[in-house]
């Protein structure tokens, strides 16, 4: 939050949520890792088998074969760009919308970084995963119990737990696995291929990580619906927010 | 009131989807905006070259190698004088290195065994996402463009091959910066024996730091251009005018 109206915001007020450098990362987000996902099914098609170690081809063993779903096609066009089979196109647009995912990401770590928003708002805190504190939340959200209030100003454990997977971990691994996959990143950076276990393990885990990322953005989605979408929407295009009534409000 | 909410999200759902869908393939179609996604190939070729200098790609040791190293692109060569040369042992077959070049060379397979000779075990990576390690032994390009003697002009090197696509001869290109990187070499030999035909006999190009199409195989002739426009589809390669893959292929 960046200013409150008031000393003690309440239920139904309009308060200022998410900042700009925010919002534009989001929705760059959106639209980039969309992208990315549809380009990368397409290219994973191209060859459905994953491996571990540095080599991996039909003649070696496979940890995950799809070669024989779908006539060979697993990812159908509905969910793939383009919608008919083209590596080539998809490589197109997979290595350019690498680059602004990329440059957004490292732009947006340094800035969370540096203003400090990433350990105020967004990596939990002790307190956030005392035990009674995440059952609690877990507890809630099973109910489907969200924050109303002050309450709704601060990101829950699960939350910060959700968010700090994808900017510190899910994100970066797409870059980084992606990355170990270039030839001419592994000879600039043996390091990375070699600390993945291999250009093959690199495959699977960008391809894991990718699966991470679907599960994320549906949770995110069934949550951003289930707890006002209306409300929600406006927070992340405008960063304004109407904060949720409390229970006695409501009564 | 929740009910009708909810089916306009998912009837807005379902439009948003279709509308990303034919709209990416539109833009797909879209040739302004292919082009501004092309750009993003110079910028990673400049980028990763920055990145590894003159880097090697990294070579393994021989309990590293692939059991069975895959056959891709063609198998087989249907040209009447590559069938004659194949079964006298390419005894009186030879190499041609020429255009932009001050000293036109005929190299025959001793020759090119005769000249100082590297090997070495390394990943190729093929566009799909296989990997597979494999020895290579050959004289290094660079000794033998020096021996022909480059003119000012030259930019490029363009290896002719002996295989088709249909009525299209397969051929590739890479310019200076790779032909004289130490890794680039002329093999005749693959896994301590001669080229089999399925793997590019008597002499396919191996360029470590890129991924498999470029490595031509089946090579008859090597020509110095100072541009690739002209020749063919203009763009450098077969699967390059065919596909629309990325000439400089790091990634």
């Amino acid at each position: 939050m960046q200013s409150v109206p008031g000393p003690t915001p309440r239920g139904g007020d309009v308060v200022k949520r998410h900042g700009l450098m925010t919002r534009l990362w989001h929705w760059l987000n959106a639209i980039a890792v969309t992208v990315m996902l549809m380009s990368g099914l397409m290219i994973f098609n191209a060859h459905p088998r994953l491996y571990w170690g540095h080599y991996g081809a039909n003649p070696d063993p496979a940890w995950l074969d799809l070669s024989q779903v779908n006539g060979g096609i697993p990812f159908p066009g509905a969910v793939t760009i383009p919608t008919d089979y083209s590596l080539a196109d998809a490589r197109l647009w997979h290595l350019a919308f690498a680059w602004p995912l990329a440059a957004a990401l490292c732009g947006y770590l340094v800035w969370a970084l540096l203003s400090g928003r990433l350990r105020r708002e967004i990596v939990p805190t002790p307190r956030d995963l005392a035990p009674r504190n995440l059952r609690d939340d877990i507890a809630e959200h099973a109910r489907l119990r969200f924050p109303t209030g002050a309450a709704a100003l601060r990101y829950g454990v699960l939350q910060r737990l959700a968010y700090s997977a994808v900017l510190l971990i899910l994100l970066p691994g797409m870059v980084l696995t992606g990355l170990a996959m270039s030839p001419a990143m592994d000879a600039g950076w043996p390091w990375l291929v070699d600390l993945l276990g291999g250009r093959q393990s690199a495959r699977s885990v960008h391809f894991l990580c990718a699966a991470a990322l679907v599960g994320f953005v549906a949770v995110h989605l069934a949550m951003v619906a289930l707890s006002g979408p209306i409300n929600g929407m406006r927070a992340m295009l405008s960063g304004r927010y109407r904060l949720p009534l409390e229970a006695e409000q409501a009564e | 009131m929740i009910l009708t909410r909810r089916s306009l999200i998912g009837i807005g759902a379902a439009g948003a989807g279709g509308l990303l869908l034919s709209g990416c393939d539109r833009l797909n179609a879209n040739g302004t905006f292919r082009q501004g996604m092309k750009s993003a190939e110079g910028l990673t070729m400049r980028a990763q070259r920055l990145v590894m200098g003159d880097a090697l790609a990294r070579e393994f040791g021989p309990g590293e190698m692939s059991p069975d190293f895959r056959v891709n692109g063609n198998a087989r060569v249907e040209d009447a004088a590559y069938r004659a040369a194949l079964a006298s042992g390419f005894a009186g077959w030879a190499l041609r290195v020429d255009g932009l070049v001050q000293r036109p060379l005929t190299l025959g397979l001793d020759a090119l065994k005769r000249l100082p000779q590297r090997a070495q075990i390394t990943r190729h990576d093929c566009v799909e996402g296989w990997s597979a390690i494999g020895k290579w032994q050959g004289p290094q390009l660079g000794p033998v463009l020096a021996a022909a003697g480059l003119l000012p002009d030259a930019r490029y090197v363009v290896f002719h091959c002996a295989d088709r696509f249909g009525d299209k001869p397969y051929y590739e290109s890479i310019d200076l910066i790779d032909a004289f990187h130490p890794q680039t070499i002329l093999a005749w030999a693959m896994n301590d024996a001669p080229l089999s035909e399925a793997h590019g006999a008597p002499l396919r190009l191996r360029v470590e730091r890129q991924l498999g199409y470029k490595h031509a195989k089946y090579v008859m002739r090597i020509e110095l251009r100072a541009t690739l426009t002209g020749l063919y589809g203009g763009k450098g390669g077969y699967w390059e005018d065919n596909g629309d893959y990325a000439w400089y292929a790091g990634i």
